[in-house]
């Protein structure tokens, strides 16, 4: 019994992992390749687990849809909506210096935040969305989590090949190009507002699809799951502690952090009833605190960026 | 009538986001990046006030100056604790401690108060009346002491050494070091005006609604409109910006739910991104 529970507390655990993982690979191709300050992380977070949900579950009087498809299309309408939404802001702040793209995605992430909430219609509003299906549920039974468990670290395997080939591409490189000196980047002929429109549409649409894998994993959202707190700024510290313009570095920083984040809450669940309420705030102080230690002490992060070896030209 | 019914409230709102968009208009100017913690410093301050003006019943004129004070001093902690070992280093890295240094101010407002909100004084108050019109006293109050702020302002930025040098580095750091400037005494002092500022702001908007954690979150996004619509590193701007955005966001509900107020901000934000970026009152340099 003890080691039952262990194990799914472990597949929960490694789950949310997976789809944290996600999120920081996403967020990699922008910030860690191109330096694109995206602190708007969970309105592509949100869209894609609305969008996925939508396309996926029964048809229900309380929200938009749903319309029945299975899960393949409704991953795919996660990564489509959160890469359209990604243009429109792209379209806007790419051109400007990174500070603006930084409050625009806030200014995004809150816009969605409302829209979620007050348009019911669309997505049941502040009641949630629920009942969203399993996928790969009743394969294997007896198993579902497990399944689960499994096709989430597929999609972390297959996003993260992607992210490595495009590091080592052309691609990749005229991205690090444009971080790094802009005007010579352009100067080499590079459409640097294009590059970064695409870095930033694509980094999007993988955290939409983390999102579609967060909403068939917990099966009911509502506005809430989608605090800056929890989709943003954990995030950030991932792949910052993990270490920015490295895959591996961000996969890591999921785990770390992640571990970090589900121990401050064994520990605050110890404390004394009237504290528990406040618990939460307790645990949001202290990975502040460890996101400045890291900013202050090793700001490249524990797997710092390697940029890939050049070929040999003579 | 009702237009300017909402006027006022515009006006009391505004006044508030000027107070805050003048702190991130200059620290954006001086220090190059966008301080994403300055709303949850005006929560701070919000709740300084609340230890003496509720819980120990002091009046306000006594309550208030304190918690400017108390912000102002939290300001430059953090600025020397945190903010100054990044200032060698690139911007972004600013951006991103101040984004956890928000959260993290957050939490400390929640981890002494409750996440509950809170009001300063229970009861309703009676508004003063006049041709249809409607103002509380705590809205008087508001627009009397944001007026002196803002002379005060005025009058520390034009006749004092200090700000006029501030002034000259926000509007140009580098030639600012160039011409002799202590720039670290000026960057010291910057933090001391934003906070008592957003210290100020954020007691203006716990007396003008109520005390929550994330008051000062919520107007964070309406201040940076503020401050680039008066163009970055521009305080006269800012102060325009701020009234400009307030009237628009309250006036706003006439045709739009309530609930996307803040969204208004944000419109305005974007185009005057895409129109032009660098402020109304880009084209004038000091005032």
């Amino acid at each position: 019994m003890e080691l039952a529970g262990l194990l799914t507390y472990g597949i929960f655990f490694l789950t949310l992992v997976g789809i944290y993982g996600l999120l920081a690979l996403g967020l990699n191709v922008q910030w860690g390749y191109t330096g694109m300050l995206n602190i708007g992380v969970a309105a592509f977070f949100a869209v894609g687990a609305y969008s996925s949900a939508i396309f996926t579950t029964q048809p229900s009087p309380g929200h938009l849809g749903g319309f029945g498809l299975p899960f393949p299309v409704g991953f795919a309408a996660a990564m489509l909506l959160s890469g359209v939404l990604a243009l429109a802001v792209g379209l806007i702040t790419l051109r400007l210096r990174s500070d603006y793209l930084a409050i625009a995605s806030i200014g995004i992430a809150e816009i969605v935040r409302l829209f979620l909430k007050n348009e019911g219609w669309l997505t049941g509003g502040v009641r949630g969305l629920a009942g969203i299906p399993r996928p790969l549920a009743g394969w294997f039974p007896g198993y579902d989590a497990l399944a689960y468990l499994a096709l989430v670290l597929a999609l972390v395997a297959a996003v993260y090949w992607a992210n490595e080939r495009a590091w080592r591409s052309p691609w990749g490189r005229v991205l690090r190009a444009i971080r790094e000196n802009e005007a010579a980047a352009r100067a080499m002929g590079k459409n640097a507002l294009l590059f970064r429109l695409q870095a930033f549409v694509l980094g999007a649409m993988v955290m939409g699809l983390a999102g579609a894998a967060y909403a068939h994993f917990v099966r009911f959202i509502s506005p809430e799951a989608f605090d800056p707190l929890f989709a943003t700024f954990l995030v950030w510290v991932m792949l910052i502690a993990g270490g920015s313009g490295n895959n591996r570095g961000a996969l890591l920083g999921a785990f770390a952090i992640w571990v970090v984040w589900s121990a401050t809450e064994i520990f605050v669940t110890r404390l004394p009833e009237d504290l528990v309420t406040r618990a939460g705030a307790l645990r949001v102080l202290l990975i502040g605190l460890l996101l400045q230690v890291i900013l202050l002490t090793r700001p490249q992060g524990i797997l710092p960026e390697k940029p890939p070896r050049p070929e040999r030209a003579d | 009538m009702e237009v300017l019914q909402l006027l006022i409230y515009g006006v009391v709102l505004g006044g508030i986001i000027a107070l805050g968009a003048i702190g991130v208009s200059l620290t954006f100017g001086i220090l190059g990046f966008a301080n994403f913690s300055h709303g949850d410093l005006m929560s701070a301050g919000a709740y300084v006030a609340l230890i003496f003006f509720t819980t120990l019943a002091w009046p306000l004129w006594i309550a208030l100056p304190i918690a400017v004070m108390a912000t102002a001093a939290l300001a430059v902690v953090i600025d020397r604790s945190l903010y100054r070992w990044f200032r060698s280093r690139q911007p972004v890295i600013l951006l991103i401690s101040s984004f956890g240094v928000a959260l993290m101010l957050r939490a400390l407002v929640q981890i002494f108060w409750g996440p509950d909100t809170i009001t300063y004084q229970t009861g309703i108050q009676m508004p003063y009346r006049f041709a249809g019109l409607r103002i509380r006293p705590d809205q008087v109050t508001i627009l009397v002491c944001t007026v002196l702020l803002v002379l005060a302002v005025h009058l520390f930025l034009q006749k004092t050494k200090m700000g006029k040098a501030m002034r000259a580095m926000a509007d140009n750091p580098g030639l600012a070091r160039l011409s002799g400037i202590d720039t670290e005494r000026v960057v010291l002092w910057t933090w001391v005006l934003g906070g008592s500022l957003a210290g100020a702001a954020g007691v203006f908007l716990g007396l003008d609604t109520r005390l929550h954690p994330e008051m000062g979150w919520h107007l964070l996004l309406p201040i940076f409109a503020a401050a680039i619509l008066g163009g970055i590193g521009k305080p006269y701007g800012a102060i325009a910006g701020g009234l400009v955005i307030g009237i628009v966001q309250e006036t706003s509900t006439l045709f739009l739910a309530p609930a996307y107020k803040p969204a208004i901000a944000f419109a305005i934000l974007v185009v005057m991104l895409l129109v032009r970026p660098t402020g109304l009152f880009a084209g004038r340099s000091t005032v």
